[in-house]
């Protein structure tokens, strides 16, 4: 099962490598993480997705609470949660294709964000199941190139996760 | 008042009411070297960075305190990795500064460069890379405070040697304020209710010490907790001496290398009580068949250890000598009849007849035991003669020290020396084999240069015996690579240093040899010829 663990960090040099090098050395297996500071300058706020049962993922937890610039860290509870991943997509196009590419930008909610003679760059901030329809529509266009942020998410209603 | 960022660093030491630094020195510490001198902080001058960081081990073991030492960059901070570590693994206090190359050149590759904080991001419980002189004397005041509570351990500082020249304002700073950092040490007042009702239901009801009862400082409420409710005892190896060897409720160590009564009494439980224990693979083996036979309360500072290797029923984080007192407190004084009589009747030792011109060790440490003051300290290293120690400790209100969850050979000389200095009125013996002695041998140096009279037992069986055993009993008798012909004669070697030695191979001669080493007013070395087939059990 994935869980999604929002981690607010010191905004200090060297701390995502002590996280990351937690997760590889404890044998922690991490889907997606994704890192930015937050209004606080001096904070960062990382979110990470991980793959694992309930007793690994609290030992995630409580491994990660140990590191001393972890302020503070949450658990994000599955279904109830506004999560965000975005993905930009270069693929191939000519003068024939491009406006059936459009149409999938379109129907995706999806924008064109860069276009070239033989090429387009699409940009969509989706869900991550969204993401790879969008991205197995594109496939047959021949895809070039693809960047993913990782996923940031957010719990939903009132509760917030600050220092 | 404008001071060098060095001269800070050892003011810094000074307000920490450091005595005694174990280090050896280099280019990118010197600035700080130089400070120190001009101080009445004490500088023992170690043979290898490692024994800087075993020395400060010890040392801390026996003041509860976080010890200091120091290196320089590069190879010297390299050196100490492997005390880091070990010190890491064993949760004990250490302050471990290094120089680092000049900042501007960080990156680059110069002579002696290398990444220790990385390096050590993995057995540290925290570290810093200064590089603003003016933040030294506030990320010393966190360092101590963080290695030395919660689960203590050891904190690294790397300073590069432009940093430390650096003119600043020094003030220390009053208190801490991490606001990322603040270990719980009052137990929940909900989960100690239920432990006692857990007692008072229990038929049979078990203590399980480990390292964490020294590091709580909570030997004490220990010992009460145990009378009052007539609770018996186990320990880890790391918890031998946690409760008097004297004490009838106490069963002996457990584990893999334990003894038959303490670990039938680990099976039979129905109640079993972790203090500061971490349920290491070799001291509890099968941690879900425990689980299923007894209730589990897990007594740690660390939340992270409860239910990281063993299913919980009552959790307990928390400060053991806040907890264990509360518990004492509530408790009524009627202690409950004891469970593991029957069990102590089982497996009568065996002795083994010996060869001739060997000691039996066993005897030898009973020797020791019997003959050593009660509060005397012994370092055991690693291999088989940390076995034999850790079974034939028996020293009333002694103390056992031991590598216990990194089993780093090499650990005992340096460790006994630091406990020496820490303990002068104790005495301090350390038992090593020749394999482990010679991953330590150039500390006698040390010990001679500055006159630390601590003891050191050697048990010689040319072998490196637990391998050797191990080859025997499970590669079909291959026994490859630890034979370790080429060994110095011991005696001479010691006596090359100016130490005083003897050796010892007839069991006739036990009790005179080991009166001997324990009467000698300075350093003292007893080789002891042993059987290459004397078994760790």
């Amino acid at each position: 099962m994935k869980h999604t663990i929002s981690i607010l960090v010191e905004n200090h040099p060297g701390v995502l490598s002590r996280i990351s090098g937690l997760f590889s050395r404890r044998g922690f297996n991490i889907d997606s993480l994704a890192v930015g500071v937050t209004d606080d300058p001096a904070v960062s706020r990382i979110t990470i997705l991980v793959e694992g049962n309930d007793a690994t993922v609290e030992q995630v937890e409580k491994q990660l609470n140990k590191l001393i610039d972890v302020i503070r860290l949450r658990r994000l509870p599955a279904g109830s949660t506004t999560s965000r991943e975005l993905m930009l997509i270069k693929v191939e196009c000519t003068a024939r294709t491009r406006s059936d590419i459009v149409d999938i930008v379109r129907v995706m909610d999806a924008k064109v964000c860069d276009i070239s003679k033989s090429t387009m760059t699409i940009e969509i901030s989706d869900v991550t199941e969204r993401l790879l329809i969008l991205q197995e529509l594109l496939e047959p266009y021949h895809i070039l190139e693809v960047v993913r942020t990782g996923t940031i998410a957010l719990e939903k209603g009132g509760g917030a996760l600050t220092v | 008042m404008t001071i060098t960022a060095a001269q800070a660093m050892v003011n810094c030491l000074l307000e920490e009411s450091v005595q005694v630094v174990f280090g050896l020195p280099g280019a990118a510490i010197c600035p700080f070297y130089d400070a120190l001198s001009r101080t009445g902080i004490r500088h023992i001058l170690v043979r290898q960075e490692q024994n800087a960081a075993h020395a400060a081990s010890g040392y801390a073991r026996l003041t509860g305190r976080p010890a200091v030492c120091v290196a320089t960059s590069g190879p010297g901070a390299l050196n100490l990795i492997t005390g880091i570590a070990t010190a890491y693994m064993d949760s004990i206090p250490l302050v471990v500064i290094t120089g680092q190359v000049e900042s501007g050149l960080l990156g680059r590759d110069v002579f002696q460069e290398a990444d220790i904080t990385g390096s050590c991001e993995p057995f540290v419980k925290h570290s810093y890379l200064v590089k603003n002189a003016g933040e030294l004397p506030r990320i010393f005041k966190e360092a101590f405070h963080i290695a030395g509570t919660g689960r203590q351990g050891p904190v690294l500082i790397d300073v590069p040697v432009d940093v430390q020249r650096t003119k600043i304002e020094f003030a220390y700073p009053e208190k801490v304020d991490i606001r990322s950092y603040r270990p719980s040490l009052q137990g929940h007042p909900g989960q100690i209710k239920r432990v006692l009702t857990a007692l008072k239901n229990a038929q049979r009801p078990l203590i399980c010490a480990g390292g964490g009862v020294f590091s709580a400082g909570a030997q004490e409420e220990l010992r009460q907790l145990c009378r009052r409710a007539g609770l018996p005892v186990v320990t880890t190896l790391m918890g031998i001496s946690a409760v008097s060897p004297m004490e009838p409720l106490n069963l002996g160590m457990i584990g893999m290398h334990g003894s038959p009564v303490a670990n039938r009494a680990m099976n039979e439980a129905d109640l079993l009580i972790l203090i500061g224990a971490r349920v290491g693979d070799r001291a509890i083996m099968s941690p879900m068949g425990l689980a299923r036979n007894a209730t589990i309360v897990h007594m740690d500072v660390d939340p992270a250890e409860i239910g990281k290797n063993m299913e919980t029923h009552i959790p307990l984080v928390g400060d053991a000598r806040l907890i264990l007192s509360q518990l004492v407190e509530k408790l009524p004084d009627k202690p409950a009849p004891d469970w593991t009589a029957g069990l102590r009747q089982l497996h009568p030792h065996k002795p083994r007849t010996g060869e001739p011109d060997t000691v039996s060790p066993r005897e030898v440490l009973n020797e020791l035991c019997a003959q050593a003051e009660p509060d005397a300290v012994l370092v055991a290293d690693v291999g088989q003669n940390q076995i034999w120690s850790a079974r034939s400790f028996r020293l009333e209100r002694g103390r056992f020290l031991t590598s216990g969850g990194m089993g780093t050979m090499g650990y005992a000389v340096p460790a006994a020396y630091g406990a020496k200095l820490a303990a002068p009125e104790r005495q301090v013996i350390a038992v090593c084999g020749d394999g482990s002695f010679q991953m330590q041998m150039m500390e006698l140096a040390t010990i001679m240069a500055n006159g630390i009279p601590v003891k050191i037992i050697v048990m010689n069986n040319m072998r490196l015996g637990m391998v050797r055993e191990l080859q025997a009993n499970h590669y079909a008798g291959n026994e490859t690579a630890v034979s370790l012909e080429g060994n110095p004669d011991f005696v001479r070697l010691g006596e090359a240093y100016g130490i005083r030695c003897r050796r010892l191979s007839e069991g006739g001669e036990i009790a005179a040899a080991v009166r001997a080493l324990l009467e000698s007013p300075e350093p003292f070395l007893l080789e002891c010829t042993v059987s290459a087939a004397e078994p760790t059990l």
